[in-house]
């Protein structure tokens, strides 16, 4: 069992996570029309360009655009969550072990303590989305159980993993959960809302684009205000 | 059952089906019909598969509901945070629908969808600074306009509006002779107090095609006369075309897309004809964004730019006031408060807001910014066509409470609204809520502290001897 789901099926996932992101990918660009976007993304493109690099990175800081500054509760439950979650899955010990195991190299990482907290950072903040997601008007009406569901797969790694680490009952029982959740991750990342996490860069360059191009790029004096 | 007359999925083409429609009093006919009007799911699904592409159908996938749009939201903030004026969720349940039901839906679902496209939102597009995927729900919103319209679910003033546009090429029933006439009329009428006044009519190679609202040939004929006393006073070499002398676009409005190509190709064909080095268009915020920023994409131009540089009002004078074309009194700056209006379509959605504060330096002494203001203003409450729609009063009137509060938080008695519908919708707002509020143009305030060289003054002393 352990050796099909870290052989065949983690290939498995990995393809479909890159492949899906490829083509994904492809298809957005693929997508975009001069005509009916009404941004000519091949016309004065330097000035799209400048402003799409501009949109992305405003969006990327904590508190830089105005959107972040009104709302510091969910900016920083957001940027704690997603900061806490990248991090913690990318830089942590274990992961690399079994990079250096199988590929001979490995990225830097981060103490063990370190990832800890950082998964019950994940943990916390993901259950104040949800209460978030239950308790205001606002955002209860925009809420589907599909937004539930990418939410408990996007955390059932962490969940796993940590209890797998620390040993909590069957250390059998969780860590092969854990690698299942996980590669139910990478699968329908590219296939459900989850594929935000790579279309959120086109998005905010498409509309740093119209911007930049079309809706005042050219008469700013400092660009856009995000 | 009856066929309906009126509310039908075609445009309006002729005068005759005009009038009749005109005559129809608050489209009481025409909204009874709409009951009974079928929506064709064939043409509806297949106008969707040809026009949602990646970018609307991504807005729509990738949305997280996560509800950071709501306090961007002008309606939402003004009608009590009701969850139902969340902008991701008023598109979600209308555009939404659409695109997941592959346009299967019925009469009931568009009668509501065009309640939420026209009566829920102004498509001043603030919510796309909001989103941080940059979801805007403005574009959509405008795209699911053109969907109703093409199943002829549109309110009853749009549909005139498009028509008008595609008959007069104008917003209202103004012909060439109407304005050519009312160009002519000003002059005499101003003729005692500027005696040298004159419009000229398509002068060919001239630095400035001037192109106005329609209104101002229609009801407000002084706007005219007063452009032309600037434009003499700085000295300007200027025309107006006879035809393509109208920039609004209530096609835009409408979702008319073919309307609104129409309307502005007629502008493009008198760059065409009289060749001027610039266009400038007046105080109007939509006019500029059909005509300027959308406009050369409905009329397939590659560069996406129309055919001569073109400058919104305030930009011109601006430069005017800078380069000292045209000079202020400083005994007759504005001394009281006074607060500035960022009309969406050319600050938020053209980029010019800096042109504001430059003019309210040369013309203020105690000029007051609303809070968030530039780029981040509040929509006035009336835009997207809003304005003019009898069904959604009562929604527009309560979407302005945001920015009456906006207002009164500066303490500024004095408005200064370079845009034709946030200048009716800031009327309008007075009317309402009694603020104890004046709203003005630039143009008549420029011209009660502007210095009048002297060969433009009237020469008294001869009248007086005469």
């Amino acid at each position: 069992m352990y050796n099909f789901l870290t052989g065949p099926m983690a290939w498995f996932s990995f393809l479909i996570f890159f492949m899906g992101i490829l083509i994904r990918s492809f298809l957005y660009i693929k997508g975009l029309d001069s005509n009916i976007d009404r941004v000519t993304y091949r016309v004065n493109t330097s000035f799209g360009v400048k402003e799409a690099v501009r949109s992305i990175f405003s969006w990327l800081l904590p508190f830089s655009t105005r959107g972040w500054r009104t709302q510091p509760l969910m900016t920083t439950l957001f940027f704690v969550f997603h900061v806490s979650l990248l991090t913690s899955t990318i830089f942590l010990n274990a992961h690399n072990m079994i990079l250096q195991e199988r590929w001979g190299f490995s990225i830097i990482t981060i103490p063990n303590v370190v990832s800890d907290y950082l998964t019950i950072a994940v943990l916390v903040t993901a259950c104040l989305l949800i209460i978030r997601r239950i308790k205001l008007p606002h955002v209860k009406i925009l809420t589907k159980p599909s937004d539930y569901f990418i939410l408990l797969v996007s955390i059932a790694p962490f969940l796993t993993g940590f209890l797998a680490f620390h040993q909590f009952g069957n250390y059998t029982f969780w860590m092969l959960t854990h690698i299942i959740s996980g590669e139910l991750l990478l699968i329908v990342i590219p296939f459900t809302k989850l594929s935000h996490s790579f279309l959120f860069f086109f998005s905010r360059a498409q509309l740093g684009m119209d911007y930049g191009i079309k809706r005042g790029g050219m008469k700013h004096q400092k660009g856009m205000t995000w | 059952m009856n066929e309906n007359i009126f509310c039908t999925p075609n445009p309006v083409n002729d005068k005759d089906a005009l009038d009749a429609l005109l005559r129809d009093k608050r489209g009481q006919q025409y909204y009874d019909e709409m009951k009974r009007l079928k929506v064709d799911t064939a043409a509806l699904k297949k106008l969707v598969n040809d026009t949602c592409r990646s970018r609307i159908r991504t807005w729509l996938e990738i949305c997280a509901h996560c509800g950071m749009c709501a306090d961007a939201c002008a309606f939402y903030l003004s009608n009590d945070k009701d969850p139902e004026q969340v902008p991701s969720y008023k598109i979600q349940s209308t555009l939404g629908k659409i695109v997941k039901q592959k346009g299967d839906v019925d009469n009931a679902f568009m009668r509501y969808a065009m309640d939420v496209a026209w009566g829920k939102c102004t498509c001043c597009n603030r919510c796309s600074l909001y989103c941080p995927f940059g979801i805007d729900m403005g574009v959509l919103m405008s795209y699911l306009r053109g969907l109703l319209f093409s199943q002829g679910f549109v309110p009853w003033e749009m549909k005139i509006g498009s028509g008008m546009h595609r008959i007069f090429r104008a917003q209202m029933d103004v012909t060439v002779e109407d304005w050519v006439d009312t160009c002519e009329w000003m002059i005499e009428e101003y003729e005692d107090e500027w005696p040298r006044l004159k419009i000229p009519v398509d002068k060919k190679n001239a630095d400035i095609m001037y192109t106005v609202n329609a209104r101002e040939a229609k009801h407000y004929p002084d706007d005219i006369a007063e452009a032309a006393v600037l434009f003499s006073i700085a000295g300007e070499n200027w025309t107006v075309p006879s035809e393509g002398w109208e920039e609004t676009s209530l096609a835009m409005f409408a979702g008319d897309w073919e309307g609104a190509k129409l309307q502005v190709k007629s502008v493009y064909d008198a760059m065409d004809r009289l060749k001027p080095k610039q266009m400038v268009v007046t105080e109007c915020g939509h006019a500029y964004r059909a005509t300027v920023i959308e406009g050369p994409y409905w009329a397939g131009l590659k560069s996406g730019k129309t055919p001569v540089e073109t400058l919104h009002y305030v930009e011109w004078v601006a430069k005017a006031l800078r380069s000292g074309k045209l000079k202020i009194d400083p005994a007759k700056k504005i001394k009281e408060p006074v607060t500035y209006h960022d009309s969406c379509n050319y600050i938020r959605n053209g980029g010019l807001s800096q042109y504001g504060r430059e003019i309210m330096s040369y013309i203020a002494e105690d000029f007051r910014e609303m809070t968030p203001n530039g780029e981040h203003n509040f929509c006035c409450g009336g835009g997207g066509g809003l304005n003019g729609i009898g069904k959604y009063r009562k929604e527009r009137n309560t979407g302005q409470k945001v920015k009456r509060d906006q207002i009164l938080a500066t303490g500024a008695k004095l408005v200064i609204t370079p845009c034709h519908n946030c200048w009716d919708a800031i009327r309008d707002l007075e009317e309402v809520y009694k603020i104890g509020i004046r709203w003005s143009f630039l143009k008549p305030l420029l011209l009660d502290m502007v210095i009048v060289p002297e060969h433009m003054k009237p020469q008294k002393e001869e009248n007086e001897e005469e």
